[in-house]
């Protein structure tokens, strides 16, 4: 049994406003940051995970994101999952 | 006739709907502790406004994983009438009675003051009792207010009369300028395909004595009432 980390990256949506990541966007724009685009602001969720494989790591945080972690009408999710030390 | 009042922690206007229910329209008003699961006497649930489990994660989130949810959504499936009110209707959404979702206040602001809606349809449990297009004044107070779904979802809500109430003009004009949140085609309301569970941002509770400035909000409480029992 190993212990993984794992690290949940959650944002809105392509298409859906994101009121936030607007507002982010309009603060940098006028402290001079004139090269920035398309700023999302989103959740950055760490948890550890005891496994024997990775596969089954995959399982659970896809159900979890399924089943409450993510609302899929407005969000997306991406992960990493990395062996802890 | 009893109405059944969930309570999750972070919940806030619970007391609010029960005084509506026992002090206005003099009927029974049962709370429900979150970890509850006893619907048996209960003929309609009123899910309150307030923040349950503190927004955390998203609005609703936490909420529809108390074991009263799951007894809110099987007694919605039987087709028990079901009333969310603000984070009431932000749990309906999450728990899936009620299709869609809620975004952030387009302007970020924490909206609270009296709107004006417009009845779009009223041949529901919850609005039987108001004239079609008539324009009710009932206040808001929400952070996440923002109601959103899919093109195809939109279409299929609008076509089934879904909308119940919308944000408009005192005189019942619907367009952008009167909308407070940025919700789509200007969203205060909908109900699901069977009509036995509605969810709306604004608060009916708040505008159900003279003390508080409109009584038009009394009129949802009095149409489930009228469904229910034919006494309002």
């Amino acid at each position: 049994m190993a212990t993984y980390n794992v690290k949940v990256f959650i944002s809105y949506r392509k298409g859906i406003l994101d009121p936030q990541g607007v507002a982010v966007e309009k603060a940098a724009y006028s402290l001079g940051f004139n090269k920035v685009k398309e700023v999302r602001v989103g959740k950055y969720i760490t948890m550890k995970i005891e496994a024997e494989r990775e596969e089954e790591i995959k399982k659970e945080i896809e159900e979890m994101a399924k089943k409450f972690l993510v609302n899929p009408v407005i969000e997306e999710y991406s992960y990493k999952i990395e062996v802890a030390k | 006739m009893i109405f059944g009042i969930p309570v999750y922690p972070g919940s806030n206007c619970d007391k609010d709907i029960g005084w509506i229910i026992e002090e206005v329209i003099h009927e029974k008003a049962k709370y429900l502790w979150h970890e509850d699961s006893n619907l048996n006497d209960i003929d309609c649930i009123i899910i309150p406004g307030g923040f349950s489990y503190g927004d955390y994660l998203r609005t609703g989130a936490m909420a529809k994983l108390s074991p009263i949810s799951e007894a809110i959504y099987d007694f919605a499936e039987k087709g028990g009438l079901v009333m969310g009110i603000c984070n009431g209707f932000q749990i309906l959404l999450e728990m899936g009675l009620l299709p869609g979702a809620m975004l952030p206040n387009k302007n970020l602001s924490f909206i609270c003051k009296f709107v004006h809606l417009k009845i779009e349809n009223n041949s529901t449990p919850f609005s039987n009792l108001y004239e079609k297009e008539e324009v009710i004044y009932i206040p808001i107070a929400h952070a996440e207010g923002n109601y959103t779904c899919d093109r195809e979802t939109l279409k299929e809500i609008e076509e089934n009369n879904q909308v119940i109430v919308r944000y408009c003009s005192p005189e019942g004009i619907i367009d952008e300028k009167f909308n407070p949140n940025g919700s789509v085609n200007n969203i205060a309301g909908i109900c699901n395909k069977k009509g036995n569970v509605f969810g709306l941002m604004p608060h009916p509770e708040r505008a159900s004595e003279n003390i508080l400035g409109s009584t038009n909000g009394l009129t949802m409480f009095k149409s489930i009432l009228e469904i229910a029992t034919g006494k309002a």
